[in-house]
């Protein structure tokens, strides 16, 4: 479904990690970089498309406009999108449908945050009406829900502590390179099991940090890209931001308790997100070269692996002690070094996946370069039931 | 016996403790927290519910615990202790409720598929005393 592409002309970012700047100065960095990359000039951009900025799970700043008067007010139209982890896609999304609807021709698409320190909690006060509160209240915080995943794992698929720490080793080689990642340092899977526990199985190293950082991209219908010389751009081949259906299987943050499947049959939610970006793109699994998918925990990515239709259900771990997950295996996972290496700039993050998407296609990834790399696909799940999952093709 | 650390969740009844829910009274989905406006079930157009009881047993789906203190609004007990967490599906319900494992119960004592039932325990408060609902193994289950 060819009508649906659009091309990526210039991506950038601004390193994550805990630098104490504001969120406008991350996401302008990563813009003034994207427009840079693609050769376009900032008077061209007729839709700037704001993931919206999250404090503690819920929208925070106005993002799209902030960005637009910091880059120099213009005229064109402005966006925030707000979707929790899913914010960069959605508001990618939004780009998307303004020029596939002629609207405009080229867009900015920029997400951006500070993170505060300790644990995301939520809003203040007394607030029983709102499940994130309720869920704090009774002691149930975001690692809970990795945990129960992870042990599910392991109690119906024998997965043990040691392959979640080499979902970790490998995530840290990859990452170790990578100009814009945090945590740039090899880890073994002795440090990992040395680290403190955080929610049984898993350990402090096993779930990803908070960050600050930001990421870009100039976006464009196929004919502007043509236009300025730049037709052999990546192409977004399907973006899907759907949400759960009735009845979502798994208790899914922040709900204390899962619908309820007596008149409806429970269906998975993580593997809905893959499977209508595949429909819209009209390829397969078998297609894809790389993936980058959100580890929030180092077992969560063997879950999104099988979500993604890359190996059976319960074989995850298996292609992850094959090697077949690394740079230079079968189907490598987080080349970027993911979550683990980055550590979580929500609005930013699926955003730097589809960056990262980018430099592999055009053969510019470096050291973490996959080979030969032909399309790419992103997955990630966030808060009161968003999550999306993107596809670029070379 | 203390107030709930959240009004409406649950009976305090120390006898017969029980979540309250509520069910669909056209398509007979179930809802906890309790659902009162209208049924979210896609294919149904209900917004009549009967508050209904929740089993007070299940069968444990999975499980975790706490090593870090949550920050407010969660009360931990000074100093703080590792609380364990399981996910326990109710056969007739259909659905999967979280809460705290009692006192005294680790993820070492816990294993998927063993019977879990409901009882209260007091937890503090913000001023002063609160019960709230824990899951506890059933021995011989």
């Amino acid at each position: 479904m060819s009508n649906n592409e659009i091309a990526i002309l210039g991506v950038g970012m601004h390193p994550w990690g805990k630098w104490g700047k504001n969120f406008v100065e991350y996401g302008v960095a990563a813009a003034r970089s994207a427009l840079q990359d693609a050769g376009v000039p900032w008077r061209d951009v007729r839709f700037v498309s704001g993931g919206g900025t999250v404090r503690c799970g819920y929208p925070g700043y106005v993002a799209g406009a902030t960005f637009a008067q910091a880059l120099g007010w213009q005229g064109a139209e402005v966006n925030t999108s707000y979707a929790a982890c899913a914010s960069g896609s959605q508001a990618l999304a939004a780009a998307r449908a303004k020029i596939l609807s002629g609207a405009c021709d080229v867009a900015l698409v920029v997400g951006a945050d500070t993170t505060p320190k300790g644990f995301l909690k939520p809003a203040d006060g007394e607030r029983p009406d709102d499940p994130d509160w309720v869920r704090f209240r009774l002691g149930i915080t975001n690692p809970t829900y990795f945990a129960l995943y992870a042990r599910r794992r392991m109690e119906v698929y024998g997965d043990t502590p040691a392959d979640f720490a080499a979902v970790k080793v490998k995530n840290a080689a990859h990452g170790f390179t990578n100009p814009n990642a945090r945590y740039k340092k090899k880890f073994s899977a002795e440090d990992v099991a040395a680290s403190a526990m955080v929610a049984d199985p898993l350990r402090l190293m096993d779930i990803c940090a908070t960050s600050d950082g930001g990421a870009a991209m100039i976006v464009s219908s196929l004919d502007y890209a043509r236009k300025i010389g730049k037709g052999d751009a990546p192409r977004i081949a399907a973006i899907s931001t759907v949400t759960p259906t009735f009845a979502s299987e798994l208790v899914e943050m922040p709900d204390i308790a899962t619908d309820s499947a007596v008149a409806a049959e429970a269906r998975p939610f993580r593997a809905a997100l893959p499977a209508k970006a595949y429909e819209e793109a009209g390829i397969g699994p078998e297609d894809i070269s790389l993936a980058e998918v959100y580890d929030l925990s180092t077992a969560l990515e063997l879950d999104w692996i099988e979500d993604l239709q890359l190996c059976a259900r319960g074989e995850a771990a298996a292609l992850t002690r094959a090697d077949e997950t690394s740079v230079g295996g079968r189907i490598p996972i987080n080349a970027s070094g993911g979550l683990a290496c980055f550590g979580e700039a929500v609005p930013a993050q699926a955003l730097a996946q589809v960056c990262e998407l980018t430099w592999q296609l055009r053969g510019q990834a470096g050291e973490r370069q996959v080979a030969g790399a032909k399309v790419g696909i992103t997955a990630n799940q966030g808060l009161f039931g968003h999550g999306s999952s993107v596809i670029v093709k070379a | 016996m203390n107030a709930p650390i959240i009004e409406g969740l649950f009976s305090v009844d120390a006898a017969e403790p029980a979540l309250l829910g509520s069910r669909c009274s056209a398509c007979g989905t179930y809802y906890f927290p309790k659902q009162s406006n209208y049924c979210r079930n896609p294919d149904c157009d209900s917004e009549r519910f009967d508050e209904v009881p929740l089993s007070r047993s299940g069968t444990l789906w999975s499980f975790t615990n706490a090593c870090y203190q949550p920050p407010a609004p969660y009360v931990a007990e000074e100093p703080f202790e590792p609380y364990a967490i399981a996910a326990v599906k109710l056969e007739r319900e259909q659905m999967i409720v979280l809460g705290q494992v009692v006192k005294g119960v680790g993820v070492d004592d816990l294993a998927a598929g063993m019977t879990m039932r409901l009882v209260l325990e007091d937890v503090p408060g913000v001023d002063g005393e609160r019960v709230t609902w824990k899951w506890q193994p059933v021995e011989g289950a």
